[in-house]
């Protein structure tokens, strides 16, 4: 019973892994506990997105994955 | 072979110029005009390499989605939208979009619409390499402001 955590871009570098298997349910409580605190200040960040099953969430505080989702933390991204 | 009206891809190796736009006028006989823009990696300093991460799930529907929105809004042909994704080096094409359509105003003003997009609502993440290691590349108050002004009033 695990959820696919994904660190996408900075994150990556950040987090140290590209992707962390973590319990499941996870919601969004669960989320800042698993990433610890430098993950967790980014994705305070109103231009942090998360997607759960390849959708982006239009609020990512009501994050609900089960068994089998990836969540993909999303920074904002580059332009240049 | 092109898809038509619209042929949206994610290359992991380099693309041929030339045959692309060959091949996208072809798959256009009836347009009035082609308008197509190249970006590559500028040869700036000390950077030697540039890396483009994607998101698989989003990354590509998403460039579907803004296609198929300028198709709509600019009265298209059709359009072609490739981009890059992997390693490359100073000089190298990150991204290549062409527009068809009757009259050239709107394949312009499409081209434009469209990378204004590419930069800075898609789904990519860059980093580049320099003397001293890699370094990400932070999104740009300047990319914001060239996709702010497609939202006001009839632009």
């Amino acid at each position: 019973m695990s959820v696919t955590l994904l660190f996408l871009g900075p994150l990556r570098d950040l987090a140290g892994e590209q992707e962390r298997e973590v319990a499941s349910p996870l919601d969004w409580a669960g989320l800042i506990e698993q990433v610890g605190p430098k993950i967790a200040a980014q994705l305070e960040d109103d231009r942090v997105n998360i997607a759960c099953k390849g959708k982006v969430l239009a609020d990512k505080r009501a994050l609900i994955a089960e068994d089998g989702d990836e969540v993909a933390l999303l920074p904002p991204v580059s332009g240049g | 072979m092109l898809a038509t009206p619209l042929d949206v891809r994610l290359l992991e190796k380099g693309m041929s110029i030339g045959e692309a736009l060959a091949a996208f006028n072809a798959a256009h006989e009836e347009a009035g005009g082609v308008v197509s823009f190249l970006g590559k990696v500028r040869p700036d300093g000390d950077v030697r390499a540039l890396e483009l991460t994607h998101y698989e799930p989003l990354t590509l529907p998403g460039m579907e989605e803004l296609a198929a929105n300028a198709r709509t809004r600019f009265d298209l042909d059709g359009a072609l939208v490739w981009h890059r994704i992997g390693v490359m080096n100073p000089g190298e094409a990150i991204v290549l979009v062409a527009t068809a359509a009757r009259h050239r105003r709107n394949a312009f003003e499409a081209a434009d619409h469209l990378m204004d997009h590419l930069k800075s609502a898609a789904w990519f993440w860059k980093r580049e390499r320099r003397d001293d290691g890699w370094h990400w590349i932070e999104p740009r108050d300047a990319d914001r402001a060239d996709l702010a002004r497609w939202n006001s009033p009839r632009t």
